[in-house]
């Protein structure tokens, strides 16, 4: 492998490209889980969004519309798992698992027409200081606005949820819906929007596959990264900051573990394939190993179904 | 009286449309690892189901069926409704699909790429992808300016390590210094994870990306990087116009169409088919003329050559990696070694993944 610096920047800047779907998915589920709400159908929802971001680019002709789009049906096919589960109190799990299936036939039926077609190039934001600087210029430019905007998330979610009033009415809600009902909250809204956002939130990361990562629509794209960002959500123990960090692990590793196949390391290669899994968990598990923080941030009310006494 | 003659007319007719019926009643099924959707593989199997169909055959599929438990699951399935001709078009659907043959000796069934006939419904067929790997290994040869090929393989099946050493031995032939890169991905069908290690080949060196894997992502990102790809199982030629230099194309429709025939008229036989350059199971994309024309002259030569059988893709002396000889000189590999053939040859880097 060679050890220059600028070769070590482009691998850094791959590395967050690759983790970037994850990022969006994982902070989407994690407000909608602290508002108390477990949605399994991360995965259904961002294949929506990237079945929709795709055909709308290829309808319009317009990025804007597409990314725009699919942020709204991912959000519109979360209002189905919100009616179910808030409205008429299904079990989360169960709905959430119809979700991701319904999601991913959906997809498919729709993407027929869109098989095929090569996508569009994305821009990319200061794409001529990226050979400027050696080393930096890989990692901070070049990149897709999306991108900015994912790693900014997980510091907006967290300054959300700590500072700010609404913040602290979802965490309520999350930790005692009871509670926060009494306290004259309606659960009920909160959950929703919660619900949305998750849902607005898993389309844009799906987009971000079929406009940027890889430009076209094809069947199951999402290849389980949906699953990955709900499993980052609970082994980064609800904290926006440590999604981060999970999810840059898991990406780094993945591409990590090509290079070192590349370049012939005489490691077994199933070790190597198995090694995003098995450190993304252990990281993740030993930096959260702080029982008080972890009850502090875990949502007591998780999964369970609340319906106001009347 | 007059009522009584209707009824005779009626269940005459019953009968008729009954017995019409179970001619019309042959159906056949195929059972897909990925998407049709994926302009690889199921797809290419897919176009040849449509064959059968416009052959007048009732056909239906099953796609995206994971390998191994879930597999014997849907090809049992589709021989309790009524299935007469079973089509199983991924490796890894070899051990249901002979578990499943053994509990429905009427049903027919056809494992693409494997080896296993332990019933005498089962037959099994393939295609000699690896001709099309050493036109692929010659044109990367010739392409390369790094003499780094990468590639991107999938499972450690006979199959894929064939395609590596054909690659291969056809790449040193025209250029000795040549080095195989290989990245192993262990999925057939994963867009995000294979443009990924297209990628981290590019990274590494590779000016030439070939792939054992069914999407078009790994094209995409050689336009992108500006390198030479060939695409895999059907043209990819409009995902990656510039990079692609040709596509190895399999063509299943006339094997699919002959063999539903043959089963639906009872002269269906237990048999290991095994077609190539020769038959026109595997074809060969146009050459992107970016390689320029005397080039293309010769592969199109060495082409013709490996279709009627005066070159073989492996051609003694062929060594292993450690040097032990393989085929001796002035021989050619004989099927039963290149259907087992587990070993890499001199030339390729790394260790075959136990």
């Amino acid at each position: 492998m060679s050890f220059d610096l600028n070769f070590i920047g482009i691998l850094i800047g791959a590395i967050m490209a690759s983790s970037v779907p994850l990022i969006l998915a994982a902070s989407g589920e994690l407000i909608t889980e602290r508002s108390g709400v477990l949605n399994l159908g991360v995965e259904g929802m961002m294949i929506i969004g990237a079945i929709s971001g795709f055909a709308l680019m290829v309808i319009t002709d317009n990025l804007f519309l597409a990314v725009i789009g699919s942020m709204l049906s991912g959000l519109i096919i979360s209002i189905i798992f919100g009616v179910l589960t808030q409205s008429l109190l299904t079990n989360h799990v169960a709905t959430g698992l119809a979700l991701t299936i319904f999601g991913i036939g959906m997809s498919a039926m729709i993407g027929k027409n869109f098989v095929g077609i090569p996508g569009k190039e994305f821009p990319l934001l200061f794409i001529n200081l990226k050979e400027n600087f050696p080393f930096l210029g890989p990692i901070l430019f070049g990149h897709s606005i999306i991108l900015y905007f994912a790693f900014l998330l997980p510091f907006l979610t967290n300054y959300f949820l700590k500072k700010t009033k609404i913040g602290l009415i979802i965490r309520a809600v999350g930790d005692s819906p009871t509670s926060a009902s009494n306290q004259g909250i309606n659960v009920t809204l909160v959950r929703y929007s919660c619900i949305l956002y998750g849902g607005a939130m898993c389309g844009l990361a799906g987009a971000y596959l079929s406009l940027i990562y890889t430009p076209q629509w094809i069947e199951n794209m999402t290849g389980g990264r949906g699953w990955i960002a709900l499993a980052l959500v609970v082994f980064a123990t609800w904290s926006p900051i440590k999604v981060l960090i999970g999810a840059l692990i898991f990406g780094g590793i993945t591409i990590l573990q090509l290079h070192m196949q590349a370049v012939g390391l005489r490691i077994p290669v199933q070790l190597l394939s198995a090694l995003p899994y098995i450190m993304t968990i252990i990281v993740l598990v030993v930096i959260s190993r702080d029982s008080r923080k972890i009850k502090l941030n875990t949502p007591t009310s998780l999964g369970q179904i609340f319906y106001k006494e009347k | 009286m007059y009522k009584n003659f209707l009824r005779y007319i009626i269940s005459v007719l019953f009968l008729l449309g009954v017995s019409g019926q179970a001619n019309a009643d042959f159906k056949v099924g195929f059972v897909y690892v990925g998407p049709t959707g994926d302009h690889g593989w199921t797809y290419q199997h897919d176009e040849g189901r449509k064959a059968v169909e416009a052959a007048g055959i009732k056909t239906t599929y099953v796609e995206s069926v994971p390998e191994g438990a879930d597999a014997e699951r849907v090809i049992r399935q589709l021989a309790q409704s009524g299935h007469d001709l079973i089509f199983t078009t991924s490796f890894g659907y070899m051990d249901p699909t002979n578990k499943v043959a053994k509990d429905f000796p009427n049903v027919k069934f056809e494992h693409a790429t494997g080896y296993k006939r332990e019933h005498s419904n089962v037959s099994t067929y393939s295609a000699r992808f690896y001709e099309g790997r050493t036109l692929l290994g010659h044109m990367a040869g010739k392409m390369t300016k790094t003499n780094v090929i990468g590639y991107i393989a999938s499972f450690p099946i006979p199959e894929v390590i064939r395609g590596i050493n054909a690659m291969t031995l056809a790449a040193q032939k025209v250029n000795p210094d040549i080095k195989t890169k290989i990245v192993w991905v262990f999925t057939w069908y994963d867009p995000g994870k294979e443009s990924e290690a297209a990628q981290a080949l590019i990274d590494q060196g590779a000016d030439v990306i070939m792939q054992h894997t069914d999407s078009t992502a790994p094209v995409q990102v050689a336009e992108k990087a500006g390198v030479w790809s060939f695409g895999q199982a059907s043209d990819m030629q409009r995902f990656a116009p510039k990079s692609i230099l040709t596509s190895i194309i399999d063509d299943w429709a006339p094997y699919y169409v002959e063999r539903s025939i043959a089963a639906r008229d009872g002269t269906w036989k237990q048999q290991d088919t095994w077609h190539g350059l020769k038959e026109g199971m595997v074809a060969m994309a146009p050459y992107n003329s970016a390689m320029g024309s005397d080039l293309v002259k010769e592969v199109e030569q060495l082409q013709k050559d490996l279709a009627s059988g005066k070159t073989h893709s492996f051609t003694g002396p062929i060594y292993d990696q450690k040097g032990n000889i393989l085929v001796a000189e002035g021989s050619v590999a004989d099927d039963g070694m290149l259907a087992g053939m587990n070993v890499y040859v001199k030339g390729v880097e790394g260790d075959i993944p136990q």
